[in-house]
């Protein structure tokens, strides 16, 4: 059995990740820390794509918020607060966010920051691409109603890349390189004329080889998708919730 | 980190729900519907050669209640071998840790579908004896529906009548320890219609702190709404039916929606609908089979055990049933009286 064979059943269930709700509290440094760059790998794109749209501020001003943000949610022991019997996390932390540039308006004391959350690499210049460059055209800012689909949409992007990103480290660990070509060919930049067949053409292998490794790459997306979405949820009903919305017809 | 494309994150979401069916003997097909905890498809059962429904939970497997309240559902089909129900063939984890079961492919429609092209209130009235039926076998192996209405009723297309979605049963004769190991008593499940008319039933999580509340509103007996479980017995699902009779009677499960908009059933179908919906279960019929055996009576143009009638209604009642006799012997009448007329002229 070569290292791109299928093992059915293989490498499942992996210990769960804690919440960051309860890293963030913790009495261990190195879990808040853990926690928070956790939270941070996860939302600050949506966030900062959020403040551009609804507070319409410019690129550079929208990434010392950003930073801000998150030293505030340290700072202030914003997740303490969170109460997930109320709101998702996602909705919680949105509301944080508009509170928060609303007083940084109110009291002008906005600074650099950010040495808190340096382990992440924003990168402010991608997600400006993203949005259209660092000029936005204005016709292009959501309406308030949408502002809140943009930033559920932005959130579950966030979600799936680091899932993508996780998923193509342990393929690399796993020697399975093929099997995250394959997954990256079909499911990310798959069009509508690309079959198992052709793949399994381009890379000289049987269909049932493509079967088996896409099979193998989902499973595995998913898995680490829901426990990284397991994370960033106040507990086990939120996550439920969260896992339908997020792989259920629920959302759409 | 690689920017996805919306129409990535979509492919992703949409490949991430497809159930791992790799070492299993399926084939997946098309999805054909979502219920209130998991997504049924079609599939080709490879080594018999034949389509089958797989039903998979849409969650991860993480849950063992909701995992267990599937394969739970398995062993109520599994236990209920009837042609009203619909029979279950396997069940199992798939490899992505998701509980799945598979059961015979229905091809047919939702009864509250089916009935747009039914006029006849005499064939809803035999439709629902067909209901009845099957919901009487399960009572008498001690299994409760817990979630009648007419979205979980198919009707084949050789008019086969299938009581489907069994995920809220509850077995009457089980020790409580079964029954804590199926269902947290703790948790709240309620299904609720998405909008009003709609009988397809979302689902929607409610906590009350009140026992466990499972079923759909309207057609969920006060009981079952206040989360008495333990107390739960047959005329539960006599509630049910009743709402359901209602339904195809009347295209709405609500009796006060009925009164208002002035819909009438006649007094006899009205009464039997009233008996087997009334709010206390010391009211309504104490068994399924006492149901159908009125519907049963209705049909017969017999007097119904729910209503006693008047003077007139009888008569009116034995008119409707001897109607051609009695049509009959008046034009007898009628041609003797004109015989007798015209021969002393």
């Amino acid at each position: 059995m070569n290292d791109e064979d299928f093992q059915p059943g293989g490498d499942r269930f992996p210990p769960t990740r804690r919440s960051v709700i309860e890293g963030v509290g913790s009495i261990d440094a190195e879990e808040r820390e853990r926690a928070l760059e956790t939270l941070c790998a996860a939302y600050w794109r949506p966030i900062y794509k959020y403040v551009r749209l609804r507070w319409n501020r410019p690129a550079e001003e929208a990434q010392d918020l950003t930073q801000g943000f998150f030293v505030e949610v340290l700072e202030r022991e914003l997740l303490k607060k969170f109460d997930p019997k109320k709101a998702r996390l996602r909705t919680y932390l949105r509301v944080c966010v508009d509170s928060f540039v609303s007083n940084e308006d109110k009291a002008s004391r906005r600074q650099k920051r950010g040495g808190s959350v340096a382990h992440v690499a924003l990168d402010f210049a991608a997600a400006e691409e993203e949005l259209g460059g660092p000029v936005m055209d204005p016709a292009a800012i959501p309406s308030p109603e949408s502002l809140e689909e943009s930033f559920e949409k932005e959130w579950l992007r966030s979600l799936f890349s680091l899932a993508v990103e996780e998923l193509r480290e342990l393929c690399n660990a796993r020697q399975r390189e093929r099997t995250f070509r394959l997954f990256e060919a079909y499911d990310l930049e798959g069009h509508d004329k690309i079959s198992y067949q052709q793949l399994a053409k381009d890379y000289s292998i049987a269909a049932t080889d493509v079967t088996n490794a896409l099979a193998w790459a989902r499973r595995e997306f998913r898995r680490i998708a829901l426990e990284r979405l397991r994370e960033l949820c106040g507990g086990e009903e939120e996550f439920q919730r969260e896992a339908r919305a997020t792989f259920g017809g629920n959302a759409r | 980190m690689k920017f996805l494309s919306n129409n990535a994150v979509e492919r992703l979401r949409e490949s991430a729900e497809i159930p791992d069916l790799t070492g299993t003997r399926y084939r997946l097909i098309e999805r054909v519907a979502r219920g209130g905890m998991g997504v049924v498809y079609a599939a080709e059962d490879e080594q018999l050669k034949r389509r089958v429904a797989l039903k998979v939970l849409d969650v991860p497997g993480a849950d063992a209640d909701l995992a267990n309240r599937l394969i739970r559902e398995a062993l109520v089909l599994a236990r209920l071998e009837h042609p009203g129900i619909v029979p279950v063939h396997d069940v199992g984890t798939l490899n992505d840790g998701r509980a799945f079961y598979t059961m015979k492919f229905v091809q047919g429609q939702r009864l509250d579908q089916y009935i747009e092209n039914v006029s006849s209130v005499t064939q809803r009235l035999r439709l629902f004896l067909r209901i009845c039926d099957a919901v009487a076998f399960a009572h008498a192996y001690g299994v409760l529906h817990r979630d009648l209405k007419p979205a979980n009723i198919m009707v084949g297309s050789f008019g086969e009548v299938l009581v489907m979605d069994w995920g809220l049963a509850k077995f009457l004769q089980e020790d409580t320890d079964r029954q804590s190991q199926i269902a947290d008593p703790d948790a709240t499940i309620l299904e609720k219609p998405n909008k009003a008319g709609d009988s397809s039933g979302g689902v929607q999580a409610i906590a009350t702190g009140h026992g466990t509340i499972m079923g759909t509103p309207g057609y969920m007996s006060p009981e079952q709404a206040r989360g008495d479980v333990e107390h739960l017995d047959a005329r539960s699902d006599i509630f049910s039916l009743g709402a359901l009779l209602r339904f195809l009677l009347t295209k709405n499960s609500d009796s006060a929606a009925n009164a208002a908009g002035k819909q009438h059933l006649g007094k006899a179908l009205e009464a039997i609908c009233s008996k087997a919906a009334a709010p206390d279960p010391e009211g309504r019929y104490p068994s399924v089979s006492e149901l159908a055996l009125d519907i049963s009576r209705y049909l017969d143009g017999l007097a119904v055990a729910a209503h006693r009638e008047s003077f007139f209604e009888k008569l009116g009642r034995l008119y409707r049933r001897y109607r051609f006799f009695i049509l009959l012997i008046a034009a007898y009448l009628v041609m003797r009286v004109l015989i007798l007329f015209f021969m002393h002229r």
